[in-house]
């Protein structure tokens, strides 16, 4: 295993070579939200529009044969990344969110009826909240939620005594995009089989970061979007087992996942294609198999020891900043996210003021709403890292938090 | 980008003359913005003739709305109701002195929104009521 060197990484990403302002170049820390993409990425995209570009499953021509072997060949690609064993269990929707939606639609009123519960998170993204909520009150399901502590774990000491209610789910995030806590996937979900419960893990944040094993975590559903592990936007994965996803009716109607079509009547396709209605994001599921390929010739785990490296000094750095407090667990229990507040300042303003500085960094409550309220907070800061910061953009962070208290006056 | 931070700016925001609650009023309408979570409510009392004889706002939020709201707090006492409606994202632009991105003037613009749904009686305030009049 190589260590990953940030300053060769960086020539890759042509985005990263501008300045935002003269004499202030851009320094990228919102790579939760989205990550930056390398040039093999945009290439294989452009590669397919120029040369391939054609629709999939159905043409016997040439072009449009190249076009089904490279995404399919991308949906091969993501099963060996995460371990899956077959393809087949590989769907590709629109981003991670729509996977859940398409859990939550097709499987969840399916199999949940009045009265049944559902284990979340206080921690999660609105995207693994909003949905259930949805879904509850069509079918007036109850939902429960595993507290977090103060200092932004998730409290295993409540959750046993949440499946004693005989839990139907639980769906939970495997990285916190707020507090960046990691959770322990493995042992959240054996304990939710032993009650009888389903697992959904959201991997929006964990499958870009760190190695992720389906068989080793053993969930049975796993959804992550490609925009924030160097692919392109537009493009989700849902994970399922499969055969639960083969009890599961198709989620969207219309093209390609039909066997076959009356008027009054369709017979749903075999998986993976049962959950894929009309023309999917071709380009953009090639752009996904090469960002797999990307982070590949890294490894994951050099990525994960990378991204550590640079959470420690981040922290460290951070906390030595006065009227700064950051929040979540320490270095040891989470990925490369610093949600802080800076006293006496609001969010906006400090984000608004580090932009002036080139620092790109995000403000307000980051789709957890809920996880905001159980820290008392209205909004706050947030800086987060992949493999091409540096920490030498960290200490830019931290000399742009003195320019805003000096504006402050705080 | 530094003049987004004009010292009126963070005077206001930092020691608003206008924040806090009227109690009684004789309108008050409370808005948010979403996206970032701020608050604003606006309280206002009225003479018979409709003039504005006190003006309010009370919420939280970023400088640029803090500033904002009690920039445009002072702009409306003495006026009358009807003229409020005729007030547009310039005049607060104006007020502040500054020119905004639209995320940012969404922030500016929450006293303003607050204000006008205020006046015209609304239940629920809309961007309309501060978009128009380009």
């Amino acid at each position: 295993m190589t260590s990953l060197n940030p300053i060769e990484i960086r020539k890759d990403f042509p985005i990263l070579h501008q300045e935002v302002h003269p004499g202030k170049p851009l320094v990228y820390l919102d790579s939760t939200a989205t990550t930056q993409k390398p040039v093999s990425v945009l290439d294989s995209m452009d590669d397919y529009y120029r040369k391939s570009n054609a629709n999939i499953h159905r043409g016997v021509y040439t072009i449009a044969e190249e076009a089904t072997a490279l995404y399919e060949g991308a949906r091969e690609k993501v099963a060996n990344f995460i371990g899956a064993r077959k393809s087949r269990e590989v769907i590709f929707t629109r981003n991670a969110t729509e996977s859940i939606n398409l859990v939550a639609y097709s499987w969840g009123r399916t199999n949940l009826n009045r009265g049944d519960l559902v284990i979340l998170t206080e921690m999660e993204h609105h995207a693994n909240l909003v949905p259930w909520q949805m879904l509850a009150a069509e079918k007036g399901l109850r939902l429960e939620f595993i507290p977090v502590t103060d200092n932004g774990l998730l409290d295993l000491e409540e959750y046993p005594r949440l499946l004693d209610l005989s839990p139907k789910l639980v769906a939970f995030t495997h990285m916190s995009n707020v507090l960046g806590t990691i959770t322990p996937a493995k042992e959240i979900t054996n304990a939710a089989h032993d009650a009888g419960a389903l697992v959904l893990i959201d991997g929006a944040q964990s499958v870009p970061h760190f190695p992720v094993n389906i068989h080793e975590i053993d969930a049975d559903f796993l959804v992550f979007s490609a925009h924030k592990m160097c692919g392109p936007t537009g493009v989700g994965v849902l994970y399922g087992r499969e055969s639960i996803l083969d009890e599961m009716p198709p989620f969207q109607g219309g093209g390609d996942m039909i066997k076959k079509v009356h008027l009054r009547s369709f017979v749903p396709n075999d998986l993976p294609h049962k959950f894929e209605a009309g023309t999917p994001a071709i380009a953009e599921v090639i752009g996904l198999g090469a960002a797999i390929d990307y982070l590949n010739q890294f490894g994951m785990d050099a990525i994960q020891k990378y991204e550590h490296e640079i959470i420690n000094y981040a922290l460290r750095k951070l906390s030595a900043v006065v009227g700064v407090k950051v929040y979540g667990p320490d270095a040891q229990q989470k990925g490369a996210v610093a949600s802080f507040s800076l006293a006496g300042v609001h969010p906006h303003d400090v984000a608004q003021i580090l932009d002036s500085e080139g620092i790109a960094v995000r403000a307000g409550h980051h789709c957890a709403m809920p996880l905001h309220e159980r820290f008392l907070l209205d909004a706050t800061t947030r800086a987060s890292f992949y493999i091409y910061s540096t920490l030498d953009e960290v200490d830019k962070l931290v000399e742009g938090l003195e320019k805003v208290k000096k504006v402050f006056r705080v | 980008m530094d003049d987004l931070y004009r010292e009126v700016i963070i005077d206001r925001s930092a020691n608003p003359m206008y924040k806090g609650k009227l109690d009684p009023h004789d309108i008050t309408f409370e808005d948010e913005n979403p996206l970032c979570g701020d608050v604003i409510r606006v309280d206002l009392r009225v003479d018979e003739e409709n003039r504005i004889t006190e003006a309010a706002f009370d919420g939280h939020g970023c400088a640029i709305s803090q500033a904002s709201a009690d920039l445009l707090m002072e702009s409306i006492i003495g006026k009358d109701l009807e003229s409020i409606k005729s007030l547009t994202k310039q005049d607060i632009l104006d007020n502040l002195g500054i020119e905004l991105g639209a995320v940012r003037l969404k922030c500016a613009l929450l006293s303003l929104k607050a204000l006008k749904a205020g006046v015209y009686g609304l239940s629920k305030s809309n961007d309309d009521l501060v978009e128009g009049n380009e």
